[in-house]
């Protein structure tokens, strides 16, 4: 069963984090597979050749990409299971509306908070601010973004946690000490065994990001 | 007895994103209110219902409002089950809406957004990029009449308000082919087969009107 399932990814990628999340949620067996962003395997190119990223969910030959989508197709095959999205079509709307407001708010600044320098450092700053400030208020004093239940907006969001520090050490932004809610948040996810197993070390994150400044970028 | 159902759509007459909801309403037969929005001067209804966009669509189901064309489709299409618009099968449906964002993001940036920016050399760079895009659409479709199939779906009406009744107004506004019957036979296909569905016709936007506020759109861009 588990040649079926192959996921093509990067230990670092918040994007990546959802599908592993995904898939244990659902137990379900995978076979993952390390890329080198620098040197991209030919089954991603082959898999993946408009977008040429990871992650890549492969089942039975056949690729499914974009993590999002990734994780509402492992929810619609494996329903039973810790079900992903409310049954719900309302709430179902509002889940997948605040999964495509953090795909489309955090790509761009989260990017530039640790690859620039300046001010196109502090633009991202407070860009990222901001959607730390919304997706806060959102969250509210619900114990997860979706109520009671642990599901695709939590999923969205919780791998960026493995960021914080990063973003903290190498962009100087304050997240800990601004976002107690997120952060509480955060601690409640990782209590799950798919977010413990998904989520890197932040410590291993904020090494390789440095790492990648000074020697890549030529940074510091 | 029925339950009362009001259904409420903000929207703009040039904008592809409220047309296609508006295509799937009238698929599934449903009755609503539409209320146009103008782009210069948003309602205080629209700005309270969408504070974090301040865009439309805005779709309000018995009070409730849900945002983002996609989310609305997908909403509209779980809501009332008649003329499904999403594939069944979770592997096609995975594809729609792959295609679909790849239509609302690269398709649209590179095909309006960029190609607002660029000088006339630039542009002929973009319409080759563009081309690249479309031709995974165009591969979509062989053997198909829709990229739903035998009827109209979630793909046809995000690819369909977009690439021929919007971006292609566009590019006829600044005399650009980008799409050629030679190159993209069965997309070209494709377009007349949606030209012939009613409730298609019905929300596409007047071609002359169109095609000089795409100039004045991509002026916006230019400026911003």
């Amino acid at each position: 069963m588990a040649e079926e399932i192959i996921l093509l990814d990067y230990w670092a990628s918040m994007f990546g984090m959802r599908t592993r999340i995904a898939l244990e949620e659902k137990g379900v067996k995978y076979e993952y597979r390390e890329e080198d962003l620098s040197n991209k395997s030919p089954l991603l190119l082959e898999m993946n050749p408009i977008h040429k990223k990871i992650p890549v969910l492969i089942h039975k030959g056949k690729p499914i990409c974009e993590s999002i989508i990734q994780v509402q197709y492992i929810d619609e095959l494996w329903p039973d299971t810790n079900p992903i999205l409310p049954s719900d079509p309302y709430q179902r709307a509002q889940a997948r509306f605040w999964a495509d407001y953090i795909d489309k708010k955090t790509y761009v600044p989260c990017k530039a908070l640790w690859s620039e320098t300046g001010e196109k450092q502090e633009a991202a700053k407070m860009e990222f601010t901001e959607v730390l400030k919304t997706l806060e208020s959102e969250l509210g004093d619900k114990k997860f973004f979706g109520g009671n239940e642990f599901g695709l907006v939590d999923i969205a969001f919780i791998g960026f946690y493995s960021w914080f520090r990063t973003y903290e050490e190498v962009a100087n932004l304050t997240i800990v000490a601004k976002f107690p809610k997120l952060i509480s948040w955060a601690q409640r996810c990782l209590k799950r065994e798919s977010v413990a197993k998904a989520l890197p070390d932040s410590d291993k994150v904020l090494k390789s990001v440095s790492d990648h400044r000074k020697i890549v970028l030529g940074i510091d | 007895m029925a339950e009362k159902e009001e259904v409420k759509l903000l929207g703009i007459w040039a904008s592809p994103f409220s047309r296609r909801v508006e295509m799937a309403l009238k698929l599934k037969g449903i009755p609503y209110e539409y209320v146009e929005e103008i782009l210069e001067n948003k309602s205080p209804l629209l700005l309270a219902l969408n504070p974090i966009h301040k865009k439309v669509p805005v779709l309000v189901h018995n009070g409730k409002t849900i945002l983002e064309s996609h989310v609305i489709l997908e909403y509209i299409d779980e809501t009332w089950p008649q003329n499904p618009i999403l594939p069944q099968d979770p592997y096609e449906r995975s594809k729609a809406r792959f295609f679909a964002k790849l239509v609302d993001e690269q398709i649209m940036n590179v095909g309006f957004i960029s190609m607002a920016r660029a000088d006339e050399k630039g542009r002929e760079v973009l319409a080759e990029q563009e081309r690249e895009l479309i031709m995974y659409l165009e591969k979509e479709l062989v053997g198909k009449d829709y990229f739903g199939g035998k009827t109209v779906g979630f793909l046809d009406f995000v690819a369909g308000s977009l690439i021929p009744f919007c971006l292609e107004r566009g590019w006829e506004g600044i005399g650009l082919e980008v799409i050629t019957e030679e190159k993209f036979p069965e997309f070209k296909r494709w377009v007349r087969n949606l030209e012939k569905v009613e409730i298609v016709k019905d929300c596409v936007p007047p071609r002359e009107e169109h095609v000089e506020h795409m100039n004045y759109m991509a002026e916006r861009v230019r400026s911003s």
